[in-house]
């Protein structure tokens, strides 16, 4: 990571750390006091029998609430990472590159079943981001389906996810 | 000796063709996954751990450990011949290994890598052999609020041994307990923070984190670096070996003070990665040849690896005597155990005992099968690395699927995978330390339990964990471990303090 430290000031548009530390702090502040809220209805208390459901989560999310309030009260107010980079706009593209195929692959795998989603992922992120030529894509697509089917189905008689192709062809 | 006849029983029911089988099948898939980007110890384990549930729990339990050591041993091939760590303990081996590659001393470079690493899991494992079975048989007498104290004291060590902001390693802790805590409530039976979707009702599982949070994350990371493998390459044959071999004696004392250092680290949850960067800036402190240290010395090599195997493999002690893990790969091992029905602590030396000393004899075979499929088949796993990273990307995201799905057949948890993964990317650029948070969301359930009976024992007041020396001690430690940011801060200012570390910057970014 040669380009972590310019400044803000720099060619390079970016995200700095404080933000993205600052958003994630308050992220965690909502998530800690939605815990409290939770246990607190739950009963947090001592009850007939001890201890009440509520009572050890209520604390933990108390901690979570104390530790993230002094990390955004750090990140907004404090000197540490001023000027630093968290990422660049021109870095965050592979990140969306590899993101966004990997979501609508989940979505695939919901839909299709995981051996043919898995098949087209590969595939096509061999074809798109590699260059390969459809028929290497799909032979290596292919053949990693067929590969994990024979391992799990056959071996390890793990059924996987499968989808309508699969009902198909009788499996 | 009592171990010894213990331990020759563990060979006997190590030493079978099937177990021995599976050891080199997992120290072979170990080194991929130790090679591999994206892939690690922990989730490499993670997600074959479904696929053992039809094995002998010996059998499993030896397979996974393998993998283990493979990982372990794997992740100095890459920063050897790349330059680029496999796995966050072998940056520092890079310091060195990589000047060594660069003038064409690979070979010699690896051969010191994987003896060290060798030699450092022998020492480890000879002192769990002794040790673990007084810890475990010491720990027989602990309660409740002792349980609890120990616990206590893992999560607090690392708030003070760990490097970065004390509240986001705290955050990052207690984000582990809420998860663990999300699903039915074991003693009283209601629903906790499920908010009505009844895919939470099984709460969180810590083998779709692991998965998410090293696997996903990990992969985003390398897309935003733009990873390039460009690498020496490293040539072993037995002249090498020699030659390496007949040097590396006049390093004992850096190699027995690696050990040490490993040893400690691992038992304490240090972990394997600050154990290796430690071991190699006291190794540049105290060898004549310090001051060439960074450009290709052996005994630079020597001390990270001695020190990350040895951490790695202690790492297994508490995990065995107390059912505590000293990393995560060891905390995702503890969760098979109790996935198989095995209640890991100081019982399970008594209850389990094939079961246990199968895995300590194993663990004597494991590494030397790792030194020897490492050794000859360097070659192979460095081609691995150079198969393009348009193929490797997408085929880790379908592996981590497959586990993340095998784990419950669930759909839902490899959409959690997927959310854990980008967590996973977020919180490693903001110094959120991930380890934490695993042995957080494994020990939730056990530690709540401990705290609740202990509770219950003192009627609901706090003194109860200062009411035996031992009980006290623990905790009185545990808070002074948790204060320590603030107590070295105060010590530092009492006499001006002088602090010259290794250098740390990659290793906080990196840690796992």
């Amino acid at each position: 990571m040669e380009n972590g430290n310019h400044s803000e000031g720099s060619a390079n548009r970016s995200i700095s750390t404080r933000a993205v530390d600052a958003t994630v702090a308050a992220v965690l502040i909502v998530f800690g006091a939605v815990i409290m809220y939770s246990s607190y209805q739950l009963g947090a208390g001592w009850g007939a029998e001890g201890p009440q459901s509520g009572y050890f989560p209520f604390y933990i999310g108390l901690m979570i609430l104390i530790s993230a309030a002094v990390t955004l009260y750090q990140s907004v107010l404090g000197k540490a990472d001023r000027g630093k980079v968290f990422v660049e706009y021109e870095q965050l593209k592979p990140v969306f590159k590899m993101l966004a195929p990997t979501l609508v692959y989940v979505l695939g795998v919901q839909l299709l079943g995981i051996y043919v989603a898995s098949t087209i992922f590969i595939a096509g992120f061999m074809r798109i981001m590699g260059k390969y030529s459809w028929l290497k894509s799909l032979l290596v697509g292919g053949g990693v389906s067929v590969f994990f089917f024979w391992m799990f189905e056959r071996q390890f008689l793990v059924p996987l996810h499968k989808g309508p192709i699969e009902a198909w062809l009788g499996f | 000796m009592e171990e010894i006849t213990s331990l020759l029983h563990g060979f006997q029911v190590a030493l079978s063709w099937y177990n021995i089988g599976l050891m080199f099948l997992g120290i072979i898939l170990g080194v991929i996954i130790g090679v591999l980007p994206g892939l690690g110890g922990a989730n490499g384990v993670a997600i074959l751990l479904p696929l053992t549930f039809a094995m002998p729990n010996t059998s499993a339990i030896i397979m996974l450990s393998c993998i283990y050591w493979g990982a372990l041993f794997g992740g100095a091939i890459t920063s050897v011949l790349f330059n680029i760590p496999g796995e966050p303990w072998s940056v520092a081996t890079t310091f060195d290994g990589y000047p060594m590659a660069q003038r064409g001393q690979a070979g010699a470079a690896l051969t010191a890598a994987f003896t060290s690493s060798f030699v450092g899991a022998l020492v480890a494992v000879i002192m769990i052999t002794f040790l673990a079975p007084l810890v475990a048989k010491f720990a027989l007498r602990f309660g409740p609020p002792e349980f609890f104290s120990v616990y206590l004291l893992t999560f607090c060590s690392f708030v003070g041994m760990g490097k970065g902001s004390p509240f986001k390693i705290l955050a990052a802790m207690m984000i582990g307990f809420a998860l663990a805590a999300v699903g039915m409530d074991t003693v009283t039976g209601q629903l906790r923070m499920t908010f009505g979707f009844t895919e939470l009702l099984r709460g969180f599982d810590f083998l779709v984190a692991v998965i998410g949070l090293f696997g996903i994350g990990e992969i985003l990371l390398t897309m935003e670096e733009g990873l390039a493998f460009k690498g020496e390459t490293g040539k072993i044959n037995l002249r090498i070996v020699l030659q390496t071999w007949a040097q590396l004696p006049k390093f004992w004392i850096t190699s027995l003070r690696s050990c040490l250092v490993g040893c400690w680290m691992g038992i304490t949850p240090g972990g394997a990665t600050p154990a290796s960067f430690m071991s190699y800036g006291l190794a540049k402190k105290f060898s004549k040849d310090g001051d060439k240290f960074g450009t290709g010395q052996v005994e630079g090599v020597v001390a990270p690896e001695t020190a990350a195997h040895a951490a790695g493999t202690s790492a297994l002690l508490p995990m065995l005597a107390l059912g505590i893990p000293g990393s995560p790969t060891a905390a995702v091992l503890l969760g098979g155990l109790l996935i198989w029905g095995l209640q890991p602590g100081p019982l399970l030396f008594v209850e389990q005992a094939d079961f246990v000393w199968g895995l300590i004899a194993s663990m004597y075979l494991g590494n030397i099968a790792g030194l020897i499929v490492v050794l000859t088949m360097v070659p192979l796993f460095a081609a691995i690395l150079r198969i393009p990273f348009s193929i490797i990307a997408p085929v880790i995201i379908v592996i981590c699927s497959i586990g993340a799905y095998t784990v419950h057949n669930a759909m839902f948890d490899v959409w959690l995978m997927v959310l854990f993964g980008v967590v996973g990317y977020v919180f490693k650029k903001l110094d959120y330390p991930l380890a934490p948070l695993v042995l957080a969301l494994v020990l939730g359930d056990k530690a709540e339990d401990s705290f609740r009976q202990a509770m219950l024992v003192g009627q609901g007041d706090l003194t109860i964990f200062w009411s035996n020396g031992l009980v006290g001690s623990i905790v009185t430690l545990a808070l002074v471990m948790l204060f320590w940011p603030v107590i070295s801060k105060v010590l530092a200012r009492l006499r001006s303090g002088r602090l010259n570390g290794v250098p740390e910057g990659r290793a906080a970014s990196t840690e796992q």
